[in-house]
């Protein structure tokens, strides 16, 4: 078992655990996903989950939204047993989460205003008047105001998930998943969201959860890291600690060495029996 | 290595399979309707892409295929000089069969296709997991309002479809080939009942068909692959499917509204 | 704005479609007809009606005066019992009126034409016609043809 990284008291909104998971075991047909995952995100942090593709930290992100079961363990979000929920409470919820997809998941068929408008219009009663206060105040938020006109497929990559971040922001919500936000961005365009996500976390007091594959840019904005390979964590700490740490397979992945207890081939059968081989006839 | 038999298992437990979660899947659909009355606009939107987009193709389709009955009726008829007949063969064709099978088949490449594309992108571009996670059920709101309203407009389609056909005819018939026109019409009338054949044929026919292509073209956007490749296959899936179904219980239908068994 | 203009056309949609059932019911449907079922009913009694149905005209002098309104077979008689609506403005038939089954065209719909009387009372509701003729059976009528000209050809043979 893992130690808690924080105590457990709970206190001001700003501080304490916000999501518990423990023992969280999650399999997709033969594929083993996680076996025995602890883990702790504490409120008003950026938490980030690292590993490498393919390990299912968006499955994790899922599993938190409870858009899928564990196969076992406890997944606790501010209290509640997600798995648990009935709809209606998981509803209630998820109003209280913003998501970040890795493609942003605008509605193609609405504007960058009515996007970001949707959950308003959806969960509010609030006039047109008052929903359009809001929104305008989350697009200058994310820099986006003057571009709320525009349709999704006019905006660049970067700005759609910027589009997207106002959008799961627009509820007020206590935590925000980022599902790789830095994936296929440019340089500029990175430097912005690691900005924003930092600071809309200081500002409106959110706990953020970032799951990436990008070092740099995780490290430098994460309070808190996990490292997950194999369906388990193997390592976590704050980013100085893990920088530091002595663990080979931590050191591969936070330096991004080519080869080390990583391999950087697929399993295969030796080299050398394959190419002598002879065609079979 | 798998045998013919273990690949026909295996294709049959597939589609049995495909068949329970296509159910299951209307049975959420049915149970998501309750949300539109709060929010009618929705339908509005959709009735607008399924109905009103769909209407030249109707139009103009129905106008053909009635005047093409009009000139191969007359052809054929002309020889036993019973021409004053021609109304009630263009009538019955259109209302018991050709009206409600080509509108369904009509509707599912024209608005079924498209319905198909667009929740399978939705769903490969995240859209729905998205709108799940905002707490926004996509069966309420993407779904239950596509779905009514293509339930709505293929029997609407269907009534102008064959409308249309019959005025083709007579044009053909009366204005062009000089067949009597209250012969025409006095015939139809004599022939043409109104709850055995426009309740059979032109009502409860489509209403069958609107379930059922609309029905085919969610589900197989909802279960599409989020790939390209997947939505592209499910699209044809689409027409294939609602296709073969029209037809098949357009026999059934017939078999049991008009057959002698 | 965008929306009033997409609920004008949804409006106009829905409108067209249900224009188009009316159109159908009352149009092409018999349900120009259900009114006639008002007028009054004579009887008929056939050998054999052939093809005639329910609703087919009833004519006379080639205009339509009602319709069928019910076929039935009499198990006495074994003849048909044709029921005959006819509407209440032609109340000025002569009751020796007499009936046929008649065709329109060679093969096309079976009607039943009345041929007036010289009486001076006139047919009323549940009156019978007296005067029938029954349907030309084709295959009788050839049955007919191929015995007359056998018997026609048997003495040119002979010489």
């Amino acid at each position: 078992m893992l130690s808690s990284p924080l105590p457990a008291d709970a206190a001001p909104p700003c501080s304490g655990r916000l999501v518990t998971v423990r023992g969280l075991s999650f399999r997709r047909g033969e594929r083993v996903i996680f076996r025995d995952v602890d883990l702790d995100i504490p409120r008003g942090k950026v938490t980030a989950i690292m590993g490498p593709s393919g390990t299912g930290k968006t499955t994790l992100l899922r599993l938190l939204g409870g858009q899928l079961r564990p196969d076992a363990g406890l997944i606790e979000v501010d209290g509640l047993r997600v798995p648990e929920l009935g709809r209606r409470e998981l509803y209630q919820l998820r109003q209280r989460m913003g998501m970040l997809f890795q493609s942003g998941a605008l509605f193609t068929d609405l504007s960058v205003f009515d996007n970001v408008a949707f959950p308003l219009r959806e969960h509010t009663r609030l006039s047109e008047k008052l929903i359009r206060t809001l929104v305008l105040m989350k697009l200058e938020a994310v820099g986006l105001r003057g571009a709320r006109a525009l349709m999704p497929a006019e905006l660049s990559g970067g700005m759609a998930r910027r589009v997207a971040l106002a959008r799961a922001i627009a509820l007020d919500p206590m935590m925000v998943l980022y599902d790789e936000p830095f994936a296929g961005q440019d340089p500029i365009s990175m430097g912005v969201l690691t900005q924003l996500i930092r600071t809309l976390n200081d500002a409106l007091c959110l706990t953020s959860v970032i799951v990436s594959h990008d070092v740099k840019e995780t490290a430098a904005i994460a309070d808190y890291l996990y490292l997950l390979s194999d369906g388990q964590i193997v390592e976590h700490g704050t980013p100085g600690e893990l920088g530091r740490s002595a663990s080979p397979w931590v050191d591969q992945f936070m330096h991004a060495r080519p080869d080390g207890p990583m391999s950087f081939h697929y399993p295969a059968p030796p080299y050398e029996t394959e190419l002598l081989l002879r065609e079979p006839a | 290595m798998t045998g013919p038999l273990e690949r026909l298992g295996r294709w049959v437990l597939d589609r049995l399979t495909a068949l329970g979660r296509a159910n299951l899947f209307l049975l959420r659909l049915v149970g998501a309707l309750a949300f539109l009355v709060r929010r009618p606009g929705l339908l509005v939107r959709q009735l607008y892409a399924v109905g009103v987009l769909s209407l030249p193709i109707i139009l103009v389709s129905g106008l053909f295929v009635g005047m093409v009955l009009g000139l191969q009726g007359y052809a054929n008829l002309v020889d036993f000089g019973a021409t004053s007949s021609l109304g009630t063969v263009v009538a019955l064709s259109l209302i018991r069969e050709l009206g409600p099978v080509l509108t369904a088949l009509l509707y599912a490449g024209r608005a079924g296709s498209a319905l198909t594309a667009e929740i399978g992108l939705m769903k490969a571009t995240e859209q729905l997991a998205s709108m799940q996670m905002m707490a926004v059920d996509p069966f309420a709101r993407v779904l239950a309002p596509r779905f009514l309203a293509g339930f709505i407009a293929v029997p609407l389609l269907t009534a102008i479809f064959t409308a249309v056909g019959i005025l083709g005819g007579y044009w053909v018939a009366v204005v062009q080939l000089g067949v009597d026109g209250g012969a025409f019409w006095a015939q139809m009338q004599a022939r043409v009942l109104l709850w055995e054949d426009i309740g059979n044929g032109v009502a409860v026919k489509s209403v069958v068909f609107a379930l059922l292509a609309n029905w085919i073209a969610l589900f197989e956007g909802y279960e599409a692959h989020p790939t390209s490749e997947g939505v592209s296959l499910a699209t044809t899936q689409t027409v294939v499917a609602t296709s073969l179904a029209v037809l098949g219980g357009d026999f059934l239908l017939t078999a049991l509204m008009f057959g002698a068994w | 704005m965008r929306q009033k203009h997409l609920e004008l056309l949804v409006g106009v949609f829905v409108a067209l479609g249900l224009a188009a059932f009316l159109l159908l019911a009352l149009k092409v449907s018999d349900l120009a007809h259900i009114g006639e079922d008002k007028g009054y009913r004579v009887t008929a009694r056939f050998e054999n009606i052939g093809g005639l149905k329910i609703r087919a005209p009833v004519t006379l002098g080639g205009v339509r005066i009602g319709r069928v309104a019910g076929i039935n077979l009499d198990p006495q008689t074994f003849e048909a019992l044709v029921t005959l609506a006819i509407e209440p403005q032609y109340d000025r038939l002569p009751s020796d009126s007499s009936a046929s089954i008649l065709t329109a065209g060679l093969l096309g719909e079976q009607y039943v034409g009345l041929e007036p009387g010289g009486m001076d009372d006139f047919l009323k509701n549940g009156s019978s016609l007296k005067l029938t003729q029954s349907a030309l059976v084709l295959e009788k009528l050839i049955g007919r043809m191929f015995t007359n000209a056998a018997q026609g050809e048997a003495p040119a043979k002979a010489p």
